[in-house]
């Protein structure tokens, strides 16, 4: 589905993705570990195209070259972006920030309407018509995923879609994430909780310093303490 | 009473034509964050567009009044696509380069588009043959008030509904608000940005057109049109806040009305009055009546201003070399050369006055003439008044341009962003104005003559050396003070406002220091010029000076301390050169500047500095 290789990526001089390699399957659900700086959503950023990937780099996206096009292009082509710092439009109410989101599938697939979000965000059934500002954090979570949704993205890209949230929210967001696998979206998502990420994804992918560290299973990552002592903050 | 209500209404139809331009611009500047100064441009365009449509379908269909209303729409709709295909062409290849440049670009198309129409239409004022029914008048509280302005009131709340209408209820709109707020996300979700962005020029100068266009039967078409308006508009927006279309409403209402009771009271102040208007609001409201602080639109990050280094040797010794060359210029130039080269030694000290402000300080001034002219003024009001000689002359010119300098930028320091930009162009307005309209004191329009030299210096080689004296000395100054602690502590407070106040620094007072400092020095070039040339004229604190102003400093490159040397040179003789060669100089300089900023969109000096270090290395 994903095939990222030697990918390269700079904010101005400071060299933040050395050469990285990572591949994601088709329906699977992939999370990036890794600490604070390690380079997730720049790795992330890359892949949707607002950080431009350096000349050499390739990202592969079912089968086409998609380094150096367009963010809107990127999209367009079935890769939903859900950024760390949610970036809801504050002005917007509810339905008109899944509005802005709304782009018919590619192919024939059932489109994700409000009606079938807010069965997987019941929350958001509630508030159709307030303002994206006058909401909680774990709301506008919520919010941005269905807004990413509305796209129809065959890949989603989640950025630390558990942070700063309650317990509670990161439930819902797990079973959320879990309704997207079985409609059949491949997920790739950066977490820095362990047992969130051991809960959603079926594969780990370890970052450092821009550098791919590590892969494997859950199971392989539980009997190898000593890459989660050396990569992770745990 | 009802001569009041009158009044009232009258400012209630201007409100209308103000509220059309004012929505358009804020719209643009919303979405794209552009300070768009041809938007004047696309508001003159339409009057003269309804003026060539309006009268080609009167002769078809006769004087009807749906032919009218036709041709205003017509012509709204063309200016609209001028727009987009001005955005086309040129805004989208420059949406990443820095913000002024953007401007400089804008700027560029109202010089093109002023000879375009001189071109199309001739220099005479082309007024709209007025059938009975557009003359015709109803009886308002006993007073006669023209139909046409009755009709007019109702113009901008029809437009404001329909605007409502079109961002809550359209997907275009829902988008545009989006992208008001952060594009970057939009264009995420899979939204292509420049087909937003085209839409959004293309409402926004339609906007405009239609504002031009039923202003034409109370206002003739004319080429003063495009500059005359943009003030006014910017004046709008900033008092609504920048982007809220709802603001703009209520500030077209506050400033048509200001204007309107203003023509009664101060008849000789009125434009003075709508800039205090806007001081005043943004003393209160820093982001205007309905704005709100500006979230960074959120474009695409990556560059940090580099730090000013040092000029490497090379370069002081080229420098050398040319003062050398310009004081030994009576030996070999000719009077012509010699005035030239005195002219281009004030606008280098005028220049780096402002540089000084732009790049260590951080303050856009958008006005940074006024204090030119202050200056000037400040010279000939001494001769006028008082018969100073020109000695004394000298040293008023920086005294009231330095005092203004104080009580302006005590307000300006005060804000950031484009906000700030916007108030320093106010109070170039103001100064503008009061040169324009109070007759008794400055002559308005035509100006103080017989400034000239004392006898001493009325020979060319020695008045081109006080001017080297003076403007070189001034411009050495202020390079002196970008590198003394007081450069340091004022770049401190630029980068980082509060890092720099948490290491005591005063922020506010350093730009205040710098702002005042920057316009004794614009003073200073501006008494010399008055000298030079024997006259002063209210033109050198308009708008176009305030611009070229800042061609010179970003053509030169903000962030290099010779910048405004080698842009005042290279402005200057390109100004020249035209306006000797080419016919149609001013569209020729609009080129050249559109040219230059899509080819240096760091400038030049900026441009030649990285060639530089990609050859030889940083220097030290
Ligand atoms: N806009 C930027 N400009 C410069 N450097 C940046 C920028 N954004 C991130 N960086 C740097 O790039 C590196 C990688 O950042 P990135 O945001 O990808 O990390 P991350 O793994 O997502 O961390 P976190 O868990 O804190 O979100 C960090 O060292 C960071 O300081
Ligand atoms: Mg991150």
């Amino acid at each position: 589905m994903l095939e990222i290789a030697h990918l390269n990526a700079f904010y101005g001089r400071a060299h933040i993705l050395r050469d990285l390699a990572l591949t994601v399957a088709r329906g699977e659900v992939l999370v990036l570990l890794g600490r604070n700086g390690a380079g997730k959503s720049t790795t992330l950023k890359s892949i949707i195209g607002l950080v431009r990937p350096a000349p050499g780099s390739s990202i592969r996206f079912a089968g086409r070259e998609i380094a150096g096009l367009a963010p809107h292009l990127i999209a367009r082509l079935g890769i939903g972006y859900v950024p760390e710092e949610r970036r809801i439009f504050t002005d917007l109410t509810v339905m008109e920030n899944l509005e802005v989101g709304r782009r018919p599938p590619p192919d024939g697939r059932e489109p994700w309407t409000p009606e079938r979000l807010f069965a997987l965000f019941p929350n958001l059934a509630r508030m159709k018509d307030r303002p994206g500002g006058r909401m909680s954090g774990g709301e506008q979570q919520m919010l941005t995923i269905a807004r990413t949704l509305m796209g129809n993205p065959t890949l989603l890209l989640l950025d630390e879609p558990s942070e700063g949230l309650a317990p509670v929210i990161v439930e819902q967001m797990a079973e959320a994430i879990a309704a997207v696998k079985r409609a059949g979206v491949t997920v790739l998502l950066s977490e820095q909780n362990l047992h969130f990420a051991a809960r959603v994804a079926d594969r780990a992918a370890i970052i450092e310093k821009g550098v791919i560290r590590w892969q494997g299973s859950f199971a392989d990552l539980d009997a190898a303490p000593e890459v989660k002592a050396q990569y992770l903050s745990v | 009473m009802d001569f009041l209500l009158v009044q009232f209404l009258t400012g209630l139809a201007n409100a209308s034509a103000l509220f059309l331009i004012a929505s358009g611009l804020t719209v643009i500047f919303g979405v794209t964050r552009v300070v768009n100064f041809a938007h004047g441009s696309f508001y003159m365009l339409g009057a003269y567009l309804a003026w060539t449509i309006v009268r080609a379908l009167w002769e078809w269909g006769g004087r009807e009044p749906w032919l009218f209303v036709s041709g205003l729409l017509l012509a709204a709709l063309a200016v609209g696509a001028i727009g987009a295909l001005v955005e086309m062409i040129l805004l989208r290849r420059i949406y990443r380069a820095p913000e002024l440049f953007q401007l400089l670009a804008t700027f560029g198309v109202v010089l093109i588009v002023q000879d375009v129409t001189l071109a199309l239409w001739g220099p005479e004022d082309l007024p709209l043959p007025r059938p009975r029914w557009l003359r015709a008048f109803v009886e308002v509280a006993g007073e006669r008030f023209p139909l046409y302005d009755l009709i007019l009131i109702f113009v901008g709340p029809v437009v404001l509904g329909l605007l409502w209408l079109l961002f809550q209820r359209t997907r275009f709109g829902i988008l545009v608000r989006a992208a008001t707020q952060d594009r970057e996300m939009v264009a995420a979700l899979g939204v292509d940005q420049r087909a937003l962005f085209t839409g959004v020029f293309f409402l926004g100068s339609a906007l405009a057109g239609l504002g031009g266009a039923i202003v034409l039967p109370s206002q003739n078409a004319n080429l003063q049109m495009d500059l005359a308006i943009i003030a006014e508009a910017f004046v709008v927006v900033v008092v609504g806040g920048m982007g809220s279309v709802p603001g703009a409403f209520l500030a077209s209402l506050l400033i048509a009305e200001v204007q309107a009771f203003g023509i009664v009271l101060v008849p000789k102040a009125t434009l003075v009055l709508v800039f205090l208007v806007m001081a005043a609001v943004l003393m209160v409201r820093p982001y205007g009546l309905l704005g709100r602080p500006q979230a960074h639109a959120r474009a695409p990050t990556g560059s940090v201003a580099p730090v000013i280094r040092a000029a490497p040797g090379v370069l002081k010794i080229a420098g050398a070399i040319a003062l050398a060359l310009a004081a030994a210029a009576p030996l070999y130039a000719g009077p012509y050369a010699l005035t030239v080269l005195i002219e281009l030694v004030v606008f280098i000290l005028f220049a780096a006055s402002l540089h000084l402000l732009m790049g260590p300080g951080g303050v856009v001034s958008f006005g940074h003439a006024a204090y030119f002219g202050l200056g000037a003024y400040g010279a000939a009001l001494g001769v006028r008044f008082l018969a100073v000689p020109m000695e004394a002359g000298l040293v008023l010119a920086p005294l009231l341009a330095g005092l203004f300098g104080v009580v302006f930028g005590w307000f300006v320091v005060r804000l950031s962003g484009v906000y700030l930009a916007m108030l320093t162009l106010a109070f170039a307005q103001i100064v503008w104005a009061a040169a324009f309209q109070w007759v008794e004191l400055t002559g308005g329009d035509n100006g103080i003559l017989g400034v000239w030299p004392s006898p001493w210096a009325r020979d060319k080689a020695l008045f081109l050396w006080l001017a080297l004296v003076l403007c070189l000395g001034a411009t050495l100054l202020l390079r002196r003070a970008i590198y003394a602690p007081f450069g340091y502590a004022l770049r401190a407070a630029r980068d980082s406002e509060l890092r720099a106040e948490a290491i005591g620094l005063d922020a506010a007072r350093l730009r205040l220091v710098a702002f005042v400092l920057a316009a004794v020095a614009a003073g200073i070039a501006g008494g010399v010029y008055a000298y030079a040339k024997g006259s002063v004229f209210p033109t050198y604190i308009s708008i176009p000076k305030s611009v070229d102003a800042l061609l010179m400093v970003l053509l030169g490159g903000v962030q290099t301390v010779s910048g405004p040397i080698v842009g005042a040179v290279a402005f200057h003789g390109l100004f020249l050169t035209l306006l000797q060669w080419v016919e149609w100089w001013r569209a020729a300089l609009g080129l050249a500047i559109v040219a230059l900023v899509l080819a240096f969109p760091e400038g030049i000096a900026g441009f030649v500095q990285r060639r530089w270090e990609a050859r030889f290395g940083a220097a030290s």
